[in-house]
This record gives structure tokens, C-alpha cells and sequence, in this order.
């Protein structure tokens, strides 16, 4: 898959997903080497009101959709991949004002099981906010919503 | 260091259990629709159904990251409450199990502090919707903590 295609393909993903609308999460990059979104900071997903950090669970959201997004990146196909489970250290708090990045790549694809991991951070990757490991689920192509959802990406119709 | 009137609120919010002046102060906890209340010693945590909190459209399905903020966000309520900390509990790390879809309906959690140190906390969270012998997602998470005394410092790490 071209780079562009793959690109194109995660802003229709990213734009079906609500919950990620609602916090204007956008694709900064898509290739084969991962995924990288953006979420940029509003004060709606501050978590301390004390020190303007960013609650943990946008950070997870950023996350957990970087990382389901990066299989994006390695299936031949679409398939529905969801979450079986999450890992978030979390290295220093988001400062208040800046665009957070989440990039994310899979390091293992099996049959069943694809393994990813990934950082977010605001100026400087190698200063990350947290580190991430997330392993998701091939539910390959034959399920609800599954064939629906490839192909209206396909066709751009989500 | 929790400020002495936030500290006030938290403790008159627990004693009428009325926690919507807490969650009030905290942006994200509007943002996902967060509810708390009493259930005699214990607390439980309310997600109401909403649609801005869907991420896959097509079943529809509550999107993981929101599942996790609720939870995390219910945990950090939980020790604020019950941890007696001195300052705003921090989280350090976060692992969550997913078991099931999260139907757009409402969802609910329950906490429970296994270990509570000086420095760090380790606390559990459970999600369910209809059926509380089915959850939807497990999740652990250690936060860190102030002691309400100054530990002694002797230059060396306090030992737990």
C-alpha cells in the first residue's frame, strides 16, 4: 500500500471515531514505519486543575487509538482489531498549551495477535510523556461492521 | 499539597455524598460525564451513555481510551477520598484488560485499594455494564502519594 493511500485511508478511520472528533485528534503521519496522530491541547482535557496536566485518560485515548491505528500499517486488508489490553507508564505530565504527538509502531504480527507499542510527547520525542505497549486482536474481515467499515475506507464513504 | 479548602469540599462532598462540587474542579471529568455516589462505605463510579464517547460507530461501542479515562479517573476519586494523601494523588503507570465491547449504555465501577504504602498506592478498578459478574474491562494502576507527615530524611529512600 502507497503511503498516500495509507495516509488517506487513517484520516477516513480517525474521522469515524467520535469520541476522537470530539478531542480534533488528527493523522500527522501514516507509513510503514507507524503511525503518528496529534492531540492538541484544550483545556476540556486538563486533569489537574492545580498544575494544568493533562488527565491520563486523553493521553490514553490519544493511545490506544495510535497504537490500534499502526495495524493500519502493517495488514495487507482491513480488519477490525480490537484492544485486548493496555499498558501506560507515564514518564512526566503534559504541559498545558501543547499539541501532544502519539506515534506508534507493531513490533509483532501474528495470526490472532498483533503486539504495538508506542510514546506520546509535546516538543521532544526523546523526552516522552509516557511509553505505551498494546496488543489488539485480528478479528479478520468477516465480522460485524468489519467488510462494511473496509470497504466504505476504501471508497472514502465513512 | 491539596489546598485547605479543596480539602474542606472533598470532606463535606463525602459526608452529604454529593461529589458534583468535587468533579466540578476537574475539566476531563466534565468532558467524559463522570458521576460519583455513596454506597455506604464504599464509592461507585457512573459513566452515563453518551454519545460523544463513541469511538467505533458501527456497533456502537464506548471508545477503549474513554473506558480507561473513566477508570483511571474513578481510581485517582477513590484515593483523594479514601488514601487521606496530602497531596492530588499522581498516577505512575496504568494497565487495563479489555474482556468485552462497551455498549453504548451506561457503565459503571467499582475500586479497590490493595496496598497502600507510604510513597505509592496500588488500587484495582472493575467495569461493567448490565451484569457487574460480567465486566467489560479490569484494570490495575499504582499512583504515588504524600504522606500526611514529612517522611524523615535521613538521605537515605524511606523503606516501605
Amino acid at each position: 500500500m502507497s503511503d498516500s493511500t495509507l495516509m488517506a485511508m487513517a484520516e477516513r478511520f480517525l474521522s469515524a471515531l467520535k469520541h476522537c472528533q470530539l478531542l480534533n485528534m488528527r493523522v500527522a503521519q501514516a507509513d510503514g514505519d507507524g503511525m503518528t496522530l496529534v492531540l492538541p491541547w484544550s483545556p476540556a482535557i486538563v486533569g489537574n486543575p492545580q498544575t494544568g496536566a493533562v488527565h491520563g485518560g486523553a493521553l490514553t485515548t490519544l493511545m490506544d487509538t495510535t497504537c490500534g491505528m499502526a495495524t493500519l500499517c502493517v495488514l495487507p486488508r482491513f480488519e477490525v482489531c480490537p484492544t485486548l489490553d493496555l499498558r501506560i507508564d507515564y514518564m512526566h505530565p503534559a504541559e498545558a498549551g501543547k499539541d501532544i504527538y502519539g506515534n506508534a509502531q507493531c513490533y509483532r504480527v501474528t495470526r490472532d495477535v498483533i503486539f504495538t507499542r508506542g510514546t506520546a510527547y509535546q516538543d521532544d520525542p526523546g523526552q516522552p510523556i509516557c511509553q505505551v505497549v498494546g496488543t489488539f486482536m485480528r478479528l479478520g474481515q468477516d465480522i460485524k461492521g468489519g467488510i462494511r467499515f473496509g470497504n466504505n475506507l476504501k471508497e472514502g464513504g465513512v | 499539597m491539596i489546598p485547605q479548602a479543596i480539602r474542606q469540599q472533598l470532606n463535606a462532598a463525602h459526608a452529604v455524598g454529593d461529589y458534583r462540587p468535587l468533579l466540578a474542579l476537574i475539566p476531563y471529568a466534565g468532558l467524559i460525564g463522570i458521576e460519583c455516589e455513596r454506597q455506604g462505605d464504599d464509592l461507585l463510579f457512573r459513566l452515563p451513555a453518551n454519545p460523544d464517547n463513541i469511538g467505533n460507530p458501527l456497533l456502537p461501542a464506548i471508545h477503549g481510551g474513554v473506558i480507561a479515562g473513566f477508570m483511571e479517573l474513578s481510581a485517582a476519586l477513590y484515593l483523594l477520598i479514601y488514601s487521606e494523601s496530602a497531596s492530588i494523588p499522581k498516577v505512575i503507570d496504568f494497565s487495563i484488560d479489555y474482556l468485552r465491547a462497551g455498549h453504548f449504555r451506561d457503565t459503571y465501577a467499582q475500586c479497590q485499594l490493595w496496598r497502600q504504602g507510604r510513597r505509592v498506592t496500588n488500587v484495582a478498578i472493575t467495569a461493567w455494564q448490565g451484569d457487574r459478574q460480567a465486566p467489560i474491562a479490569t484494570a490495575r494502576a499504582h499512583f504515588k502519594i504524600e504522606p500526611e507527615k514529612p517522611l524523615k530524611s535521613s538521605g537515605q529512600p524511606p523503606s516501605e
